[in-house]
């Protein structure tokens, strides 16, 4: 198939390049002040791992890290099945497929702080849709300003809304791969349509709901601008995810040698599960 | 009507109404907002849409966000498309550890290079440019373009490269005029999505600019803190950037489920 | 096991059809005996895998009915049909294992276990996939996906017919005749009816005792391998089975005999019918080089193996004929002689002369 060729090093210098520019300089960089203390004025003193024993034992990285495991735990229990059931009743082909891929797509395509100030909108007591039809229809007591649930709740049904249309898409474009000849013969077997699910479907999408897991488990792990519009991490640390905790601690209280240390960390936590998931996955391909 | 397609169009309305409620508050007026709850608007006005056309600060948000996201869409193809012909066509000493490792970029929380990122930029004086919001934002972006565009190229038989060689094509001549019209539906799904993550990333942008080159949302920012309850502006402007994203997809409506699909992990 | 009947069956593919040409499917009335093997032939979009489908009943046609065995199954769903069908790229549940391929459709009908292990069991050894049992179907070359697919068909002792939808596509050139002649085996073991869709002749006339031709839509002859080389009933036929196909010749149509580029041609009986076009159906292999007859310009000679096939110009007409050996040389002039019994005339593509009394 492809063929053994070292000259093809020069077709990908430009990406190495560009790339190499953007992430290693700053990884550098960051490496840099993980292991240095400074007091302004440029000085730097050797901190050696210093930061790091710091940033693991701190309750307040510990409760951020916690939050986001929970975060991103909920995130993908609702968004994956969700997305599935979706995709599974979409229609195959037609004049409405189309119309509803674009409008599934249309949240994904909104810049991430404009989705924190339409949810802040929308959920805003007395004014916004949600908070008029839940507090005055309802009666119940809402106000994500005020009640950490309420808070978690927004956030979720927020990511929900921005993120699960990407599953939807990923799954369906595995579904109508599956020829016609598949459904028949599950029919001509009498194959119940669970079955069809079980031993047709689900097999087929399983690389794209490979990418679905993995997409999502990234993005949802390293959110920021959407939470940080709508709550602030607020109210208190409730919503304090380990992005905007980050943030926080770099551009708010300006100490950068425990920021680059959980910077690190963030990042080997991100690689490492995003490795353990795609080898879980894929394992069965492999035997 | 089915059953079964009930659940789609009820998503869809989940997805729509927030969609809605911003549109309809940006063709209220502020004293409506404020007031109390309506589902349409009473009073229709445009008054909040005509500030924006009206004042350059706002418009020219939008603007410098266009021109950084073409920038970054362009320049992100471009250096992708050599890139993913290599990944699709040769084996390579470390291929596929220089597959991974882009790919690892991707998984880089932006929060994490937000400082990085602005020393860098600031010590080549690129601080505040159209250049270094495009530059920055290819990190994410020509991993993905490279992975998109290679899985469309692997779909092309090779026989048609060996074809134009015997037929006396140089190089450069076969991938601009026989290779890259082949691969259109790919080079439109990398751009889509080039400018879709470029579009709506926000704290890299943010981070890199402060006058020049502002974009939109650190405008929407500013204006909601400072001028306190101007919920109606907030929104029609909202809603401006809802519009960009929704014109690029209705052009690829046809390819976006494949685009999904592409490549390998 | 059942008889097939197919009863004034018409299929489109539209809401409301208006014409003829908007079936995909016009007017078809056949019956198929119990345990025949049977075989539909014919081009891509033919309108063969529509019958099928109705058949199996993954489409219900838009007029007719369907009958097993004088049971009207017309409103069935396909896996109350008791039908078995292959299709052309194998479907197996990448999944399982091969056994529980083989058992999955007992498994829906709530066959229970010891059954079903007997007749997975039978099945794997009718189809030499027993020392496969326990692998996983995924990594299964495509013959054998392709057998398990059959597989999962016969494993039903209930089955009324086992269809084949062009089943042979993606399997190696070695490897057909095998899978090819496994089918004709099993055929023989398990007594089902068996239909084949092809548009392969050679498929198609190894493996049916009968054959139905059809083209756009329409049965143009149903007949056995013999009979639709000997005596087509349609110039599409003729053209359709054979190699060379059938020499269709622009002519005029005179009793019994037909003139061809001012040739007279005496045919096998008179002609019957009038206007239209008249074209006059021979086959290669019944016109021969002599002293005498037809004269006639040789521009090719190609040899395919067995015999020659040699291309000659009568006026400005071309025509084929078959030389067993000695084929004459390319540019010289030869007499040709069409066999009388097996000359015919066609009008508008249908057969137009009486058949000889024997």
């Amino acid at each position: 198939m492809r063929t053994e060729n070292q000259k093809a090093w020069f077709f990908v210098l430009p990406v190495l390049a560009l790339v190499a520019f953007n992430a290693l300089v700053p990884m550098m960089t960051v490496v840099n002040y993980s292991v240095q203390e400074t007091f302004g004025n440029n000085q730097f003193f050797w901190e050696g791992l210093g930061w790091f024993e710091q940033i693991l034992r701190s309750d307040r990285f510990q409760a951020a890290l916690g939050r986001q495991f929970l975060f991103t735990f909920l995130i993908l229990l609702i968004e994956v099945p969700l997305g599935i059931i979706v995709a599974l009743s979409m229609p195959r082909k037609g004049f409405w497929v189309p119309v509803c891929l674009v409008l599934m797509a249309l949240p994904m395509l909104i810049p991430w702080n404009v989705v924190g100030s339409m949810w802040n909108i929308f959920t805003l007591p007395k004014i916004g849709l949600m908070g008029y039809f839940l507090n005055d229809v309802l009666g119940i007591n809402y106000d994500m300003t005020q009640q950490p649930l309420s808070a978690w709740i927004t956030v979720i049904v927020m990511d929900v809304w921005h993120w699960t249309s990407l599953v939807v898409l990923l799954c369906y474009a595995g579904l109508v791969s599956i020829p016609d000849a598949y459904y028949q013969a599950a029919k001509i077997d009498g194959a119940s349509p669970w079955s069809v699910f079980r031993y047709i479907q689900l097999p087929k999408m399983k690389t794209v709901l490979t990418i679905a897991v993995l997409l999502r488990f990234m993005d949802s792990f390293n959110i920021y601008t959407e939470p940080f519009v709508l709550t602030g991490g607020g109210p208190g640390n409730s919503t304090t995810l380990l992005s905007i905790d980050l943030v926080k601690i770099a551009l708010g209280q300006f100490d950068l040698g425990p920021a680059a240390a959980m910077s690190l960390i963030y990042f080997a936590i991100t690689l490492l599960v995003s490795w353990v998931f795609y080898t879980l996955m894929t394992k069965d391909d492999a035997q | 009507m089915k059953k079964r397609s009930l659940i789609p169009i009820l998503y869809i309305a989940f997805l729509m109404l927030p969609i809605y409620w911003l549109v309809a508050m940006s063709f209220k007026t502020t004293n409506e907002i404020l007031s109390g709850f309506s589902l349409f608007p009473q009073t229709f006005t445009l008054e909040n849409y005509v500030t924006i056309f009206t004042d350059p600060t706002w418009y020219w948000g939008y603007i410098n966000s266009i021109i950084y996201v073409t920038i970054n869409t362009v320049l992100s193809v471009c250096v992708a498309l050599p890139a993913a012909y290599a990944f699709s066509r040769y084996r390579f000493l470390g291929d596929k550890q220089l597959f991974f490792w882009l790919l690892t970029n991707r998984m880089a929380p932006a929060a994490v290079f937000a400082l990085p990122f602005f020393q860098l930029y600031s010590s080549i004086h690129l601080f505040d440019t159209y250049l270094a919001v495009a530059l920055a934002h290819t990190l994410f972006n020509v991993p993905l373009a490279v992975w998109i565009l290679e899985g469309f190229m692997r779909g092309i038989p090779k026989e048609l490269d060996e074809t134009a060689y015997v037929d006396g094509y140089s190089f450069p001549r076969f991938f601009v005029t026989i290779f890259l019209p082949n691969i259109k539906a790919g080079v439109g799904v990398a751009a889509f999505f080039c400018f879709m993550f470029s579009w709506v990333e926000m704290l890299l942008a943010k981070t890199l600019t402060a006058v020049e080159a502002k974009p939109i949302a650190a405008v929407m920012t500013r204006t909601a803190s400072s001028a306190g309850y101007e919920l109606g502006l907030l929104a029609a402007a909202g809603t401006l950037t809802i519009i960009p994203g929704a014109i690029v997809i209705w052009f690829v409506r046809n390819y976006i489920a494949r685009g999904f699909a592409m490549g390998r992990v | 096991m059942a008889q097939i009947k197919l009863s004034n069956l018409r299929h489109s593919y539209m809401p409301a059809p208006k014409g003829p040409e908007d079936y995909a499917l016009k007017e078809i009335d056949v019956t198929w005996r119990d345990g025949g093997a049977y075989a539909l032939l014919g081009p891509s979009g033919c309108g063969k895998s529509t019958l099928l489908n109705i058949i199996s009943g993954l489409l219900t046609p838009s007029e007719g009915r369907i009958l097993f065995d004088d049971q009207d199954v017309t409103a069935l769903p396909p896996d109350q049909r008791n039908i078995a069908q292959v299709f052309q790229f194998p479907v197996i549940y990448d999944t399982m294992t091969v056994g529980e391929n083989l058992a999955f459709p007992l498994k829906n009908r709530g066959v229970d276990a010891a059954t079903i292990k007997r007749r997975v069991d039978e099945i794997a050894e009718m189809l030499d996939v027993t020392d496969m049992l326990n692998t996983r179907a995924s990594g299964l070359s495509p013959d054998n996906k392709q057998k398990i697919s059959m597989g999962r068909g016969l494993v039903r002792d209930d089955v009324n017919a086992v269809m084949f939808d062009e089943p042979l596509t993606v399997i190696d050139p070695h490897l057909k005749w095998k899978l090819r002649s496994k089918l004709k085996e099993l055929h023989q073991r398990v007594k089902a009816t068996m239909i084949y869709v092809t548009h392969d002749q050679t498929e198609a006339l190894t493996f049916a005792d009968e054959v139905v031709v059809m083209q756009e839509g329409e049965v143009v002859q149903i007949g056995t391998p013999v009979d639709l080389f000997e005596r087509p009933q349609h110039t599409f036929v003729g053209h359709f089975i054979g190699s060379p196909g059938m020499n269709v010749l622009p002519c005029e149509a005179k009793g019994d005999r037909a003139i061809f580029e001012g040739h007279e041609v005496l045919l096998e009986g008179t002609t019957n019918g009038e206007g239209g076009r008249t074209d006059l159906g021979i086959r290669p292999e019944y016109i021969s080089f002599g002293e005498t007859g037809i004269p006639a310009h040789v521009t090719k000679v190609s040899d395919v193996g067995r015999h020659f096939v040699v291309s000659a110009m009568v006026g400005n007409t071309a025509v084929k004929a078959v030389a067993e050996h000695n084929a004459p040389d390319p540019g010289s002039h030869v007499y040709l002689n069409f066999k009388a019994e097996q000359s015919r005339v066609y009008r508008d593509g249908w057969i137009a002369t009486e058949e000889r009394a024997q």
